[in-house]
């Protein structure tokens, strides 16, 4: 096998080193394309990582539904008509509609973000109470720092539990008290404390300062009988959302009698959107970044392929006098290809471990900044498997042009005397 | 050894075309020291290219060791020059980043022949040109004779039919081309079939049989009584 061939290498090594500081200057642009390459794809991840953290527990899935008011008058109704939703919507939703997967219907305690003054030995906190089936735990989950989340036990019985946000707890407990098992009141109710959550991205509709108690148990405790406030719902992942929701959307107007052309009266909103729109955004970025990467190394190959040309002109005498002692053209050839090969190899690896530096500076400054959504900018295995190959590639049919130019000085050039 | 009938080149020069070998008729036995002389012009150096595979024929027949030397392609000719041929150049054309031994090597390299048995046929060769001492010096060590005894070495290494050398003691001064001819005589006695293109008389004088070339034909043909040069030496 040629490529192991000692002689072959130790050829390609001392024609590189006869004139270094040439090599070096040309590897340059090969050097700046990787670190471009790798810095743009580096950023690229750390920006899907950013935004990874700012939805974590967000199920990319999901849609939520909520009443509004009618905007036109349908069937002798007026416009201005609230709408209201009723737990028998869930049972006909999951029946009739065959994307969705679960439905978790919700209810805030005095309406959509209204706080409630929840008490505590003598101490307040203004939070948000939510009847909740334990299903929304798929929709939206919670991290729990202490305890346990609700689960189909309490819902089923209608247990007088809730599970406290972090802020809650920092409200009505001193620090390092565990709050299991103690009572807090609303409204003059008391329910036990079985968990304390916190919020598992960055971004979270419900906050850190709720409370979340069993749907029966809202219904039971504060007479909210069939009433639903707002559905989250799940919809089964081979399905689009948005289809989803246009069949929802038709079912709940005709239950409701609003006109089919209302558009105001159900307020939606399709979360997968958003995860829509950031893999759009990532996904640009990261053909970007390959784009210009790719461009940036094709000049820097053809740079090496143009010394490489220059350095066949200079030997052309020596390869003149290599064929009359008996090189054959495959011979002449394969040394400048691999030539080419390993001056952009060697040059990609500087680049490489140069950038690697680059992206761990560029971690560390923004490990403390949570504001932007950057997160361990990495490049995977792939990507530099990837890069190298088509790297290489790149040298051997650049590598062409000088070995075919090489392939062209006859035998002859050896007895000619300059 | 060589056999040429009625050999024919012409080179084409624009729009007219140049004959300069005219009806070669030639050949050599094995073990001959044959001095190819003859004016710049004469078609010596065509000859040369012929015989070395450098360049093809457009008409007649070139047989060397029995084996027809026509339509070869790159690779085949490149072949058979390492098999057949073995060179001796006017300005000796060492790879200068190549130690002597690395340079004697180098048609074994291409013949594949391993690191260790090509290193020790080098020092070998070296031996017999009396710079063994040298094979770990770089061309630029050596002085001009030594570096034509280091191409001597080289065109044996591959232990060719028929040494061919063009002007081999053209680069040299007249002592220094008396060593080398001293040399290319002994490798003669050993056996070897040696071709010699010169426009040196006292050159041509140390071979066996002088052929003259004028205007792409042989004018003359003799052996001679070969003029021993170590009695300069």
């Amino acid at each position: 096998m040629w490529l192991f061939d000692r002689d072959l290498w130790s050829e390609v090594f001392s024609t590189l080193t006869k004139n270094m500081l040439r090599t070096v200057l040309t590897t340059l642009g090969v050097i700046f394309a990787i670190i471009i390459l790798i810095l743009l794809l580096g950023s690229a991840t750390g920006m899907i990582n950013g935004f990874d953290r700012i939805f974590a527990g967000k199920a990319s899935n999901s849609l939520f539904v909520w009443g509004q008011e009618t905007s036109m008058p349908y069937k002798g109704f007026e416009r201005g008509r609230p709408v209201e939703y009723e737990m028998d919507d869930i049972t006909m939703l999951s029946k009739r509609v065959e994307e969705v997967d679960v439905i978790s219907p919700r209810i805030e305690l005095g309406g959509f973000q209204q706080a409630v003054v929840v008490k505590r030995e003598g101490r307040t906190s203004g939070s948000r109470v939510f009847g909740d089936f334990s299903t929304i735990d798929l929709v939206n989950k919670k991290k729990i720092v202490e305890g346990r989340f609700i689960n189909l036990n309490d819902v089923n019985n209608g247990k007088k539990v809730c599970v406290i946000g972090l802020e809650t707890y920092e409200l009505l407990f001193d620090k390092g008290i565990s709050a299991i098992g103690k009572d807090i009141s609303i409204n003059n109710i008391y329910f036990t404390v079985i968990g304390v959550y916190e919020k598992s991205g960055d971004f979270d509709f419900d906050g850190e300062n709720s409370v979340i108690i069993p749907f029966t148990t809202f219904q039971r405790s504060f007479n909210s009988g069939e009433r639903v406030g707002w559905m989250a719902i799940l919809i089964k992942p081979e399905y689009p959302v948005a289809q989803a929701e246009a069949k929802i959307k038709e079912l709940l107007k005709v239950k409701y009698d609003i006109h089919p052309d209302d558009n105001r009266a159900i307020g939606s909103f399709d979360f997968s959107q958003i995860f829509t729109a950031i893999s759009a955004f990532t996904m640009v970025l990261q053909g970007f970044a390959f784009f210009v990467g790719i461009f940036t190394m094709l000049a820097g190959v053809i740079a090496v392929s143009n010394i490489l040309l220059i350095t066949v002109k200079e030997r052309t005498k020596e390869i003149g006098v290599r064929r009359a002692l008996g090189a054959t053209p495959k011979v002449i050839k394969r040394q400048i290809i691999l030539e080419s090969i390993v001056l952009t190899v060697v040059a990609g690896a500087v680049g490489f471990i140069i950038a690697v530096g680059f992206l761990y500076i560029l971690n560390v400054q923004t490990a403390s900044n949570t504001d932007v959504p950057f997160v361990n900018p990495t490049v995977s295995m792939t990507q530099i498997l990837v890069s190298f190959t088509l790297m290489t590639l790149l040298s051997i049919l650049i590598g062409l042009i000088p070995a075919r130019r090489a392939v062209r000085i006859k035998p002859i050039e050896a007895l000619r005397e300059d | 050894m060589i056999e040429i009938k009625n050999l024919h080149k012409s080179y084409k020069m624009g729009s007219n075309s140049l004959h300069v070998l005219k009806g070669i008729n030639f050949s050599v036995e094995e073990g001959e020291l044959v001095a190819i002389m003859g004016s710049s012009g004469s078609g010596k150096s065509t000859l040369l290219n012929i015989l070395g595979m450098l360049d093809e024929l457009d008409e007649g027949s070139y047989t060397l060791d029995g084996v027809p030397i026509k339509n070869l392609n790159e690779t085949k000719a490149a072949q058979y020059r390492n098999k057949f041929l073995g060179f001796i150049f006017q300005s000796f054309n060492l790879i200068n980043y190549k130690t002597a031994a690395e340079n004697v090597a180098l048609p074994l390299y291409y013949q594949k022949v391993g690191r260790k048995e090509r290193h020790e046929k080098a020092l070998k060769y070296l031996e017999r040109v009396g710079l063994k001492e040298w094979a770990t010096h770089l061309p630029s060590e050596l002085s001009g004779g030594q570096k034509q005894r280091v191409a001597i070495a080289r065109a044996m290494a591959a232990e060719p039919k028929v040494l061919l050398a063009d002007e081999p003691t053209g680069a040299l001064d007249s002592k220094t081309s008396y060593e080398v001819m001293d040399l290319i005589q002994k490798i003669n006695d050993a056996g070897n079939t040696i071709l010699i293109v010169t426009h040196e008389p006292d050159i041509a004088d140390m071979c066996k049989r002088i052929v003259h070339l004028k205007d792409g034909v042989i004018v003359e043909d003799k052996k001679i009584e070969q003029v021993r040069a170590s009695q300069y030496v």
